[in-house]
C-alpha cells in the first residue's frame, strides 16, 4: 500500500489543534483539581498559535491527502473564524467553570476536539473527510451538553442532542452511500462528472444522496424543520457550552452546504433554488415568530439563531460565489454578535443556576451601563440595526440575493428582521427602562470574559464600519486544483 | 504627503471621546487641557498644512487625501476623504484657530458651570464636526459635518435645558435648520442623480465641462443647496432661530452661532461656485437674499436693547453680505469677509460675554453704562472689534467690506442697487454698533449698588483670548488689501486657484472701472459710516433726550421694528399654527387610529400565532424526530423529482 503525499505544513494548524487537545487531556490528568485552570490558559494561547500557523497558510490554495483535503482561502478564512469563536468562548468560560466547579481538564480538551473537527469540515474536499470531522465536533458537543452532569436540564439537552443527531447522522451515512453508489466517488469536486456515473439511473442516485446530506445538515444547522432540538439543547446546556454551539457548528454546516451544493451541486443549483427558498423562509418565520414569545433568554437566543440560520439560507436560494462569500462574512459576525450576548449573559447569570428568565435583565442598564450598553449593541446587531456588524453582515447577503433577482425573499427577511426588532428591543426595554426596586445582582468582573467581552463589542463595532477592510469579498469557493 | 490631515479633524473628536466618557470623573483643569489641547494640536496641524500648501505650485495647490473607501456601493462610491485647498485651508484655520482661542476663553467663563465636561465635550463635537465640513471632499461627508455641527448647535443652545426659554430656543434652531437641510439634502440627491457622484472635483469638472451656463438642471441643484444654506447661516425667510440661540452660553453664541457654523453656508456656496456660476438665476437669488437680509436685519439691529440681541442680527447682516458677494460672483470677497468677520465678531461676543460676566448675567445694555473704566481691556478690545465691523480704514473689516462693496458695484453680476444696499447696511451696521459701545461703556452708570460690588474685570484666559482676537480683528485684514491701494492683495492670489474655472467660465471678464470709481465709492462709503457713527454720538452720549424723542416721534415704527417686524408672529400665524393642526389630525386620526391600529393587530395577530406554534415544542424527543421525518421526506421527494 502506498501512502500519499501530505503537506505538513499546510495542515499544521490541524495539528496543533489537534496537538493541543490531547496535550490538555493530558495534562489535566495529572493536574490536581484547583490547578486545572491551567488548562483554560494553554487552551487560549494554543489556539492563538494555531490562528498564526492559518494566517502563515493565507494564500495557499493546495489539495493534500489526495485531493482529500483542501487548503485555500475559503477554509483558511473559516478557521479564522471557528478560531475566534473559540477563543472568546475560552475567554468565557473561564469564570463560567469557576463558578459552577465544572473544572475538569476534559471541558476545554472538548472544546478543542470539536473546533479541530469545524476544522476538518471547512477543508473538506471529500464527504469522507466531512463525516469524520462532523463526528469529531458533533461527539465533543454532545458531550459538552451534559457536562453539568448533577443537572438534570443538562442530562436531559446531551441526550435529546444525541439521539437526534445520530438521527441526523444516519441520514447522512446513507447519503454518502447513495453519492458512492451512484459515481464511485465521495470527492466533491468529482461527484458530478456525467463520465463517472456507474449506474444507468445514476443521476437519480446521486439526488437521493444529496437529498439526504441536505437533511444531515439542514439538522445541524438548525433548519426548520430540523430546528426542533435547538430550544431544548440551548437551554439546558452549560451557558458557555450554548455560546459555543450556537455558533461554530453553525458555521461548519454551512461550509459544507456551501461546497457540497454550491460547488459540486453548482448546475443544479438553479433547480435546488425553491428547496433552500422554502427551508429559508420556514426557518425565518419560525424563528422569529416563536423567539417572540419567549421568557427564557437562553431559549429566545436559541430562536433567534434559528431565524439566523434563515438569513443564512438565502444565500443558497441565491447560490452565487458573492452569496456565499456574504454568507461567510455573516457567519462572522454572526460569532461575534451573538458570542458577545452571551458573554453579558453569563455575567449577569453569574451564580445562579437557570435562572435566565429576561426579567433577570431588569435594571442592569442602569446599574452597571457598560454591560447595558453592551449587550444593546449586541442585540440591535442581531437585529440588523446600522452601524453594527449584523446590518453589514445581513446587507451584503441582501445584495448578493438582490443581485440575482430573489427580490421576494429578501423581502421577506426583512420583515423577519422587522419581526426580530421586536424580541431584541424587549430586552433592552427590560434593562434601560424599568427600574428595579432592589438592589441589582451583584456581578463579578472577571478579567477574562471582560477582554472576550471588549474583543465582541469592538468586534461588533469595527465590522459594521469598516468591512470591507477586513474581510476579503472574493473568496474562490473551492481549490483550484480540481 | 499631507497623511495627517485626517487629525486635525481627529483631535478634537478623540478630545470629544474622552471628555464625554469620563470628563464627569476628571477634575475642571484635565478636561478644560483635553479640550483645549485638541484644538490646539488641531491649529498646529492646520498651520503645518497651510505652509505645506504654500510650498506647492498655486496649480498644484489641492491635495485630496483618501482615508478609507465609506460606502462603496454599486455606482454610489462615497470615501471619507479630505479635500485641502486654498479654501479650505482658510476655513481650516479659521475654525481651528478662533475655536482654540474660545476654547480657552471658556475655561474662564464656564468655571463656576456644574457642568463643565459637558460643554467641553460639546464643543470639541462641534470643532471636530466643523472640521470635517470644511475639508470633506465630497458631498456626503459635507452634509455628515453640516448635520453634526446642527446638533452641537441644538444641544449648545440648550445647554442650560432646566430653562424654559433655552430649550425652546434649541428646538426652535435645530427645526427651522431641518426646513433648511431638506432642501440641501434633495439638492445632494439631484447632483448624485445628475453627476453620478458626489465628489467635489468630480461634480465639478463634470458640470463646466458638460453643461451650459444657464442650464436648469444646475439651477435647480443650486437653489436647492442655497436653501440649505439660508437654514444654517440664518438668511431671509429662515434666519428667525439665530437670535433666539443668543440663549446659548457666549462662548457657544461665539464659536458656532458668529464665526464659524453660521459661515458654512457662505462655505458651501463659495465651494460650489463652479455650478453657481453656470447659474446666473441663482447667483441672482442669492445676491438678492444676502442683500435683503443685510439690509433687513440690520435694521433690526438698531432696536434691541439686549447686547447679545444686537450681535445676533448683525451677525446675521454680515452673513447677508457675504451671501451678497457670492451673488456677485465675487467669493474671494465672501470668504475674505468671512475671515474677518469671523474675527471681530467672535471679539465682540466673547467681549459682549466678558460684559455680562462683569455684571453678573445682566444683558440688557439699559441696565448698563458707563463701564469703560470699570473693565478697561473688555472696553479697549471691543472698541477695536467695533471699529472693525463699522468698516474703519485700516482695520481688518474696513477692507472686506470695502472689497464687497466694490465687486457688488464693479461685477458683471452685481450693480448700484446692490452697493447701494450694502453701503445703507454698512451705514446701519456702524449706527447700531456704536449705540451698543455708548450704551455698555459709556454715560451714566444704570445699574444698582448690588451689581457695582460685584463690578469686576474678566479673568485672565478671557482676556488673553479678547487681546488675540483684537489683534486679529485689527490687522487681519491686512493680507487682502486690493492693488488699488497700494496692497499686494495676497489673499486674492492664494484663493485664485479655486475659482480659477468658475473665472474661465464666466468669459466676459469685470466690466472695468478705473481706481478713480473705486476710491470715490469707497470715500463715500467711509463718509457715510463717520457720519452715522456721528449720529450715534449725538443720540446716545451728548443728547440721550435726543434717542428717546425720536423713539417717541416714531412711536409705531420703533415698536414694529422693536418687535422684529412681527416676523416671528406672522410664521407662527401661517406656519407653524396650521402646521400643528394639520399634525394633530395626522397625530390622532391617520397614526393612532389607522396607522397604530394596523400595527397593534398585525403584531397581535403575531403574537397570537407565536403563542400557537410555541405547543409544537412539547419537549418529547419522538414528537421532534417525527417533524424530523415529515421534513425529511418533503426534502427526499423534492431532491428525487429532479431531473
Amino acid at each position: 500500500m502506498e501512502f500519499p503525499q501530505i503537506d505538513y505544513v499546510a495542515i499544521l494548524p490541524e495539528i496543533i489543534i489537534c496537538g493541543l487537545a490531547l496535550l490538555i487531556m493530558l495534562f489535566a490528568a495529572f493536574l490536581p483539581r484547583d490547578r486545572r485552570w491551567i488548562t483554560g490558559h494553554i487552551a487560549w494561547f494554543g489556539i492563538i498559535v494555531a490562528s498564526f500557523a492559518v494566517w502563515m497558510n493565507w494564500g495557499t490554495d493546495t489539495r493534500t491527502f489526495a485531493g482529500m483535503y483542501s487548503i485555500d482561502l475559503f477554509s483558511s478564512v473559516l478557521k479564522l473564524i471557528f478560531l475566534l469563536g473559540s477563543l472568546l468562548v475560552v475567554f468565557m468560560s473561564e469564570n463560567y467553570i469557576r463558578l459552577h466547579k465544572l473544572e475538569a481538564g476534559e471541558y476545554y480538551a472538548l472544546i478543542i476536539f470539536s473546533l479541530f473537527g469545524m476544522m476538518m469540515m471547512a477543508s473538506a474536499a471529500d464527504l469522507v473527510v466531512f463525516f469524520v470531522g462532523l463526528e469529531i465536533m458533533s461527539v465533543a458537543l454532545y458531550v459538552l451538553a451534559g457536562f453539568r452532569r448533577s443537572d438534570p436540564k443538562s442530562n436531559e439537552s446531551s441526550l435529546k442532542y444525541f439521539l437526534l443527531g445520530a438521527f441526523a447522522t444516519g441520514f447522512i451515512v446513507l447519503g454518502i452511500a447513495f453519492v458512492f453508489g451512484a459515481v464511485g466517488t465521495t470527492s466533491i469536486a468529482q461527484m458530478f462528472d456525467p463520465q463517472q456515473y456507474t449506474l444507468a439511473n445514476s443521476f437519480f442516485y446521486l439526488m437521493v444522496g444529496g437529498g439526504l446530506l441536505l437533511i444531515g445538515l439542514a439538522f445541524k444547522l438548525a433548519s426548520f424543520p430540523f430546528h426542533m432540538w435547538v430550544p431544548d439543547v440551548y437551554e439546558g446546556a452549560p451557558t458557555a457550552v450554548t455560546a459555543f454551539m450556537s455558533s461554530g457548528p453553525k458555521a461548519a454546516a454551512i461550509a459544507v452546504l456551501a461546497r457540497v451544493f454550491v460547488v459540486a451541486f453548482g448546475q443544479h443549483i438553479t433547480q435546488l433554488s425553491p428547496m433552500f427558498w422554502s427551508l429559508s423562509v420556514l426557518t425565518m418565520f419560525t424563528g422569529n415568530l416563536i423567539a417572540i414569545s419567549q421568557t427564557n433568554i437562553k431559549r429566545m437566543l436559541a430562536y433567534s439563531s434559528i431565524a439566523h440560520a434563515g438569513y443564512m439560507l438565502i444565500a443558497f436560494a441565491t447560490g452565487t460565489a458573492e452569496a456565499v462569500n456574504s454568507v461567510v462574512f455573516y457567519l462572522l459576525t454572526y460569532t461575534v454578535m451573538n458570542l458577545g450576548a452571551f458573554m453579558v449573559l453569563l455575567v449577569v447569570e453569574g451564580k445562579e443556576d437557570g435562572d435566565n428568565e429576561i426579567t433577570s435583565f431588569t435594571g442592569l442598564g442602569r446599574r452597571h451601563p457598560f454591560l447595558g450598553a453592551a449587550m444593546t449593541l449586541f442585540l440591535i446587531s442581531l437585529a440588523g440595526i446600522p452601524p453594527t456588524a449584523g446590518f453589514a453582515g445581513k446587507f451584503f447577503l441582501f445584495k448578493a440575493a438582490v443581485a440575482k433577482g430573489q427580490i421576494p425573499l429578501v423581502v421577506i427577511a426583512v420583515i423577519n428582521s422587522l419581526i426580530s426588532v421586536y424580541y431584541y428591543l424587549r430586552v433592552v426595554v427590560v434593562m434601560f427602562m424599568i427600574d428595579t426596586q432592589t438592589e441589582f445582582r451583584p456581578v463579578s468582573y472577571p478579567a477574562f470574559l471582560y477582554v472576550a467581552l471588549v474583543v465582541a463589542v469592538l468586534g461588533t463595532i469595527v465590522l459594521g464600519v469598516f468591512p470591507t477592510s477586513f474581510f476579503p469579498f472574493d473568496i474562490p469557493l473551492l481549490a483550484s486544483g480540481r | 504627503m499631507s497623511n495627517y490631515i485626517w487629525l486635525i479633524p481627529a483631535a478634537p473628536l478623540a478630545g470629544f471621546l474622552i471628555n464625554g466618557l469620563f470628563g464627569k470623573r476628571f477634575p475642571k483643569p484635565v478636561v478644560s487641557s483635553i479640550a483645549c489641547g485638541s484644538v490646539f494640536f488641531s491649529l498646529v496641524a492646520a498651520v503645518l498644512a497651510l505652509i505645506e500648501l504654500l510650498g506647492l505650485d498655486p496649480e498644484y495647490r489641492s491635495i485630496e487625501t483618501l482615508l478609507f473607501s465609506w460606502i462603496p456601493s454599486g455606482a454610489f462610491q462615497v470615501d471619507i476623504a479630505f479635500l485641502l485647498d486654498p479654501l479650505s485651508a482658510v476655513m481650516m484655520l479659521v475654525v481651528s484657530g478662533v475655536g482654540f482661542l474660545i476654547h480657552v476663553y471658556s475655561i474662564g467663563y464656564m468655571a463656576h458651570d456644574k457642568e463643565f465636561s459637558r460643554f467641553f465635550t460639546y464643543l470639541n463635537l462641534f470643532t471636530g464636526s466643523m472640521l470635517i465640513l470644511v475639508l470633506a471632499n465630497n458631498f456626503l461627508l459635507l452634509y455628515v459635518g453640516w448635520e453634526a455641527v446642527g446638533l452641537c448647535s441644538y444641544l449648545l443652545i440648550g445647554f442650560w435645558y432646566k430653562k424654559q426659554s433655552a430649550s425652546d430656543a434649541g428646538k426652535k434652531a435645530f427645526i427651522v435648520n431641518r426646513i433648511g437641510d431638506f432642501g440641501f439634502a434633495i439638492g445632494i440627491f439631484m447632483i448624485f442623480w445628475t453627476f453620478g457622484s458626489l465628489n467635489f472635483s468630480q461634480v465639478f469638472e463634470s458640470a463646466a465641462s458638460s453643461f451650459q451656463i444657464g442650464s436648469s438642471v444646475i439651477t435647480a441643484i443650486t437653489l436647492l443647496l442655497f436653501v440649505g444654506a439660508t437654514g444654517k447661516s440664518a438668511q431671509i425667510p429662515l434666519y428667525v432661530w439665530l437670535p433666539d440661540a443668543m440663549e446659548g452660553p457666549t462662548p457657544v453664541s461665539a464659536l458656532i452661532h458668529a464665526a464659524t457654523m453660521v459661515t458654512a453656508g457662505v462655505y458651501m456656496v463659495a465651494r460650489c461656485n463652479v455650478l453657481y456660476t453656470l447659474a446666473p438665476t441663482s447667483l441672482l437669488v442669492v445676491a438678492l437674499i444676502g442683500a435683503a437680509t443685510a439690509l433687513f436685519a440690520a435694521t433690526m439691529g438698531l432696536a434691541q436693547n439686549d447686547i447679545k440681541r444686537v450681535l445676533a442680527y448683525s451677525t446675521i447682516s454680515q452673513l447677508g453680505y457675504m451671501f451678497l458677494a457670492c451673488g456677485v460672483a465675487a467669493f474671494t470677497a465672501g470668504i475674505f469677509h468671512l475671515m474677518t468677520h469671523a474675527f471681530f465678531k467672535a471679539l465682540l461676543f466673547l467681549g459682549a460675554g466678558s460684559v455680562i460676566h462683569a455684571m453678573s448675567n445682566e444683558q440688557d445694555m439699559r441696565n448698563m453704562g458707563g463701564l469703560r473704566s470699570k473693565i478697561k481691556t473688555t472696553y479697549l478690545t471691543m472698541l477695536v472689534g467695533t471699529l472693525a465691523i463699522a468698516g474703519i480704514p485700516g482695520l481688518s473689516g474696513f477692507f472686506s467690506k470695502d472689497e464687497i462693496l466694490w465687486k457688488a458695484f464693479s461685477s458683471e453680476h452685481g450693480g448700484v442697487v446692490f452697493w447701494l444696499i450694502g453701503v445703507v447696511t454698512a451705514g446701519l451696521t456702524a449706527f447700531y454698533m456704536f449705540r451698543l459701545l455708548f450704551l455698555t461703556f459709556f454715560g451714566k452708570p444704570r445699574y444698582d449698588k448690588h451689581k457695582s460690588e460685584h463690578l469686576h474685570e474678566s479673568p485672565r484666559n478671557m482676556l488673553f483670548a479678547l487681546a488675540s482676537l483684537a489683534v486679529l480683528s485689527a490687522i487681519g485684514g491686512w493680507i487682502g488689501i486690493p492693488a488699488s491701494m497700494g496692497g499686494g492683495n495676497h489673499f486674492e492670489r492664494f484663493m485664485e486657484p479655486v475659482f480659477a474655472s468658475s473665472a474661465a467660465l464666466a468669459s466676459h471678464g469685470e466690466n472695468h472701472h478705473s481706481h478713480v470709481t473705486e476710491y470715490l465709492l469707497m470715500t463715500i462709503s467711509v463718509l457715510f459710516v463717520l457720519l452715522m457713527i456721528y449720529f450715534a454720538y449725538v443720540a446716545y452720549i451728548r443728547r440721550p433726550q435726543l434717542a428717546t424723542s425720536l423713539r417717541e416721534r416714531f412711536a409705531g415704527i420703533h415698536k414694529v421694528v422693536y418687535n422684529k417686524y412681527y416676523v416671528d408672529e406672522i410664521y407662527a400665524a401661517v406656519i407653524v399654527r396650521p402646521l400643528i393642526v394639520i399634525s394633530m389630525f395626522l397625530w390622532k386620526v391617520i397614526d393612532v387610529a389607522i396607522i397604530d391600529g394596523i400595527a397593534n393587530g398585525l403584531a397581535y395577530m403575531v403574537q397570537s400565532f407565536s403563542g400557537s406554534t410555541r405547543v409544537m415544542q412539547t419537549g418529547y424527543l419522538r414528537n421532534y424526530a417525527l417533524m424530523f421525518l415529515g421534513g425529511a421526506i418533503v426534502v427526499l421527494a423534492f431532491f428525487m423529482s429532479m431531473r
